[in-house]
């Protein structure tokens, strides 16, 4: 296991080195979207207008932060469940976004995109949304306002810590279930 | 007929909301450290350090534990010698949350199951009601988050399936879900009443504590076998490998139809965030 320092925006050859279970302090900017504002991005897409923010490069943030104290510059803000932006993720992929971040099990597709256009899938600890939020700087609405904790935000962020999960060439941290050891007896 | 006030009942609710948000259940955390002591895995006892660090945090700062401040599910009992003076108690109930989520800076989760639209003040709550002997209001408030609610399921096996069918339904359920609600997950099992009922119970069976033992010994034997074979999975805090895929397994019996076994399976996420009041 390795541990590496990224910045924003990504490139190849800052994905490439990385495999299954290195851990990565991401530091930039970074987007938040999920289920509400992927279905809009894509009506975007669809209808040929510009997107909020430059896909080439980025890393999407699968978050819908808790409002924002007096004095923070965001409430808490860890991940998602990841699986519910996996008919989102193999375009954007496909159109440059090279990181995606969440928590839990992506879809074969998501997979071989990841293979085929260099891209990462990168796991924070769920439910430690007040700890991740210290390695937020600063964060602003740029689309979607409307959607409320699921707008679209830039978020600054300064040695995010993150797991790679599944990485470019096929490597994925998650264990398979021992269903046999856990049925034996049953 | 003992007279409870209404803004008595916003009050204790709103603060329900706030604590049991920021502040992790003294028994989860005991949970959490009797599980670092046990994991060998180097990537779960990080998973595990972050979450005891996250709730200290918490604490001291007041923000939530986890950015899903859930939807609002609360069990009533209301005894049937008092009654709540100044107001509907469902009414005031929601009332509690939407001041609870408001001041507390929590996030609002709720919306319209087709347009999405978030209704913006995190009400309305789930609210299950029960009527009970005496002159007490009892409110527990449970923060169900959407990640782990997701991996629930309900079904209804053939009677003749019986304790065996059981578990391995609850053991495939668990391993179908993996990472995604959050490991080390609380399962909340529902055996018995019918398809809505076993639901019910499933949830309501999360309330208890994680340290104590099921009155019922057959009961308590069930959810210690279970409890093993779930941890027999291996998959670990946030699904990265370890002995610590549950902290407990909660079951809840009640009787059935006989051509029926239902069973619900109600999955929870780690923090296992609920508080409780008395009126």
């Amino acid at each position: 296991m390795a541990e590496y320092k990224l910045n924003t925006p990504l490139t190849d050859a800052a994905i490439e080195p990385l495999k299954a279970g290195d851990v990565v302090f991401l530091t930039g900017v970074i987007y938040s979207a999920r289920d509400a504002a992927h279905k809009k991005l894509f009506e975007l897409l669809d209808a040929g207008k510009p997107l909020p923010f430059e896909l080439e490069g980025s890393a999407i943030y699968y978050v819908g932060p808790s409002p924002a104290p007096p004095g923070r510059p965001i409430g808490s803000a860890g991940p998602t469940t990841s699986y519910r932006m996996d008919t989102f993720a193999p375009r954007l992929h496909a159109l440059g976004m090279k990181a995606s971040i969440g928590k839990g099990k992506r879809s074969d597709e998501v997979k071989a995109a990841m293979r085929e256009h260099k891209g990462v899938y990168f796991g924070a600890t769920g439910g430690a949304g007040a700890l991740l939020s210290n390695s937020i700087v600063g964060s602003r609405v740029i689309a979607f306002e409307e959607l409320g904790p699921e707008a679209i935000r830039e978020m600054k962020v300064k040695d995010f810590p993150l797991l790679v999960i599944n990485d470019c060439h096929g490597g994925e941290l998650y264990v398979k279930p021992d269903l046999e050891a856990a049925l034996k007896g049953a | 007929m003992r007279e409870i006030q209404g803004s008595a009942v916003v009050e204790a609710v709103a603060g329900m909301c706030r604590k049991g948000n920021t502040e992790l259940p003294a028994d989860v955390r005991a949970k959490f450290e009797r599980a670092m002591a046990e994991e060998t895995s180097p990537s779960a006892r990080e998973v595990l350090r972050q979450l005891l660090e996250n709730a200290d945090l918490s604490m001291a700062t007041k923000l939530p534990l986890c950015q899903d401040c859930g939807l609002a599910v609360f069990y009533v009992e209301l005894g049937d010698e008092c009654r709540v003076a100044g107001g509907n108690l469902r009414d005031l109930i929601n009332e509690g949350v939407r001041k609870g989520y408001g001041e507390g800076y929590l996030r609002k989760s709720a919306c319209d199951p087709l347009t999405r639209a978030n209704t913006g003040d995190g009400a309305p709550a789930v609210i299950h009601f029960d009527l009970v002997p005496g002159d007490k209001l009892r409110i527990a408030y449970m923060a169900k988050g959407g990640g782990a609610e997701n991996m629930s399921r309900v079904t209804m096996l053939a009677p003749a399936q019986g304790w065996k069918g059981i578990k391995e339904f609850v053991i495939n359920r668990v391993a179908e879900a993996g990472p995604n609600p959050c490991p080390p997950t609380i399962i909340g099992v529902g055996i018995g009443g019918t398809f809505e009922h076993a639901a019910k119970i499933a949830k309501r069976s999360l309330l208890r504590k994680l340290d104590d033992v099921h009155p019922d010994p057959r009961v308590a034997a069930m959810e210690k076998e279970l409890e093993e074979a779930l941890n027999r999975l291996g998959i670990g805090p946030m699904g990265l490998g370890g002995k610590t895929t549950v902290l407990g397994v909660k079951i809840t019996v009640e009787p059935c139809h006989l051509a029926s076994l239902p069973l619900a399976v109600n999955v929870q996420c780690h923090s296992q965030r609920h508080e409780e009041v008395e009126l």
